[in-house]
């Protein structure tokens, strides 16, 4: 397990419960801010939510959300907004009958934030995919949840729809400051929104903490796998060069160039750095065509089952994570301590990992 | 005697079903969202009329409600209520023949019913009540009115248990379908037979199209 159990946690959970062929048996403790709960299908994700908001009755545990206990209490009185994958909007009520179900807590605001105003009146037949789950959100929202329970709410909707509703997320992050947990299996959406990171796997947390840690831990290449593995940096956006159509962004660490116009400058920006994506170098390269070196400490060596080597490494003080093979390994006679260079290909950071 | 018989059969018709109708709705709802033991039980007994032939049913109504019945005894001593023989026993006989039509129709609509709305509804703070009442009525709103449709139909058309229990005493008991066959039996009163078909028709077909337009006023959008 990464990172230390957090005083005054927002949330605790200890949940088991059996399945014929399953079982979950989970316990974490978070803070307030976006918990994502990653893992692949079948890891436990809507079962571990599910017996959060009351919906299946864990065989023992205990469950306490912002100092409540909460473990025995009836669904309805749990007082925990629940924004189902499908939407689940009541198909015989409109927009507006919908968003009020659970009462009218911060109705004006929350209509204008998440763009409802022109829907009130349909009923959700006539809604698009990415507006029922606007809709959804402002219903889950409006019943004045303590926390938020999100089970991939982005997952049936194709990448269009996707970066429309991130956006509103994120602003549901910072302006309503409400804690939610968020259910997923995309790290480009765990990257951008969440603060701490619960990974489960068989029903069980192999890994949990906060999200720059977990992620840039060498342990997580294996447990993420290689696609999902890589570090979380946090980057301002500093300069737009028009002619060369890149974006220049700096962070603790030094700066990284972008493709595009990204941002407005001075715009905080989580950057997902994919760890197979990172090329190391034990002298600064020259006449390159990457723009991105950053001089860099090895902290971490981790050889991993096949040819793979997960390498920690130090930017400044910001944790970032690089994959090598065991042949580049010996011929780079890398060590812990090492002084050598990070280069990171401007392209490697997917327009979906920005935010 | 013709329209006697006519305006009867629609009072008992309509009594029978709407005092059924919230009954069927409970039943159904048991049926269809909990196990228990006794389950099965509970289900055949509710199909019996369905399957019994009617006079047996008339037969056993007359057993238990009869003025000297398990229930009709009581009920005649304690509250002076008789159903043998009485307008009133007649709308229990067409109730209860009706009673299995209207469960099965209502049934089928709580199970189409998405149990992940209802899961909404509790997550939003509503209580098992007001889930029946705001999620799971609406949306069953077409199969209760089928169920009732199909209810009152059976019940303007019921015969054998009813002239079973009740007899065809004219301006008492004496329904659309008991007229007619009374009718039959007397020659010469071909008219009144066609007229009283006619009336039979026109109802049933108008409970048909009355139950179509309601549907489709609340079928979910």
């Amino acid at each position: 397990m990464v990172g230390t159990p957090y005083g005054g946690a927002m949330i605790s959970v200890r949940i088991k419960k059996a399945f014929a062929d399953f079982t979950l048996d989970v316990a974490f403790d978070a803070p307030a801010g976006v918990i994502a709960v990653f893992g692949r299908s079948g890891s436990g994700k809507t079962t571990l939510i599910n017996a959060i908001a009351g919906l299946i009755r864990p065989d023992e545990g205990r469950i306490v959300v912002g100092g409540r206990e909460l473990t025995g209490v009836p669904v309805h009185r749990r007082g925990l907004g629940y924004v189902f994958q499908d939407a689940r909007l009541f198909p015989h009520m409109t927009v507006a009958q919908n968003l009020c179900y659970g009462g009218v807590h911060d109705r004006v605001r929350l209509i204008e934030m998440l763009g409802l105003e022109g829907l009130l009146d349909r009923y959700p037949a006539a809604l698009s995919g990415g507006e029922k789950s606007r809709v959804a959100l402002g219903r889950a929202l409006m019943s004045n949840p303590a926390m938020l329970l999100l089970d991939e709410p982005l997952a049936a909707l194709d990448s269009l729809r996707k970066a429309e509703i991130l956006p509103y997320l994120e602003r549901l992050r910072d302006e309503v400051e409400v804690p939610m947990i968020y259910v997923t299996h995309d790290m480009s959406e765990v990257a951008r929104l969440a603060n701490t990171i619960v990974v489960l796997d068989g029903g069980r947390v192999v890994q949990s903490g906060g999200v720059a840690d977990v992620l840039s831990h060498p342990a997580s290449v294996s447990l993420l796998g290689l696609r999902d593995a890589g570090a979380v940096l946090l980057a301002t956006v500093v300069a737009h060069d028009v002619q060369d159509a890149v974006s220049v962004l700096e962070f603790e660490g030094g700066r990284i160039i972008l493709p595009g116009q990204i941002g407005r400058i001075g715009k905080n920006i989580r950057l997902r750095i994919p760890a197979q994506d990172v090329i190391l170098a034990r002298v600064a390269p020259v006449q390159i065509s990457a723009r991105n070196v950053l001089p860099v400490t090895v902290t971490a060596l981790q050889i991993e089952e096949g040819a793979g080597v997960a390498v920690g490494l130090l930017a400044g003080e910001t944790p970032l994570l690089a994959r090598i093979t065991m042949a580049s390994l010996r011929e780079m006679e890398l060590v812990v301590g090492a002084q050598i260079f990070a280069i990171i290909k401007a392209t490697a950071v997917a327009p979906a990992d920005r935010g | 005697m013709m329209w006697e018989a006519v305006f009867l059969s629609l009072r008992v018709s309509a009594v029978a079903t709407i005092v059924a109708l919230p009954l069927a709705i409970w039943v159904a709802h048991v049926l269809a969202r909990k196990s228990f033991r006794g389950h099965a039980l509970l289900n055949g007994l509710v199909h019996l009329p369905l399957v019994l032939p009617p006079v047996v049913t008339g037969y056993l109504l007359l057993v238990v409600f009869g003025r000297s019945g398990v229930i009709g005894g009581p009920l005649f001593e304690w509250f002076g209520v008789t159903l043998a023989f009485r307008w009133t026993g007649a709308a229990l006989a067409a109730g209860i023949m009706g009673f299995p039509l209207m469960v099965r129709a209502i049934r089928l609509g709580f199970e189409a019913v998405d149990g992940g709305l209802e899961d909404a509804a509790r997550t939003l703070g509503a209580s098992e009540g007001r889930v029946f009442r705001t999620v799971t009525l609406p949306l069953i709103a077409p199969a209760i009115v089928a169920g009732a449709v199909l209810g009152f139909a059976k019940a303007l058309g019921e015969f054998g248990a009813t002239i079973t229990f009740v007899a065809a005493i004219p301006g008492q008991t004496q329904t659309i379908p008991s007229a007619i066959y009374g009718l039959l039996q007397v020659p010469g009163q071909e008219r009144a037979v066609v007229v009283l078909v006619v009336i039979s028709v026109t109802l049933a077909m108008g409970a048909l199209v009355a139950s179509e337009w309601l549907a489709r006023r609340m079928v979910v959008r």
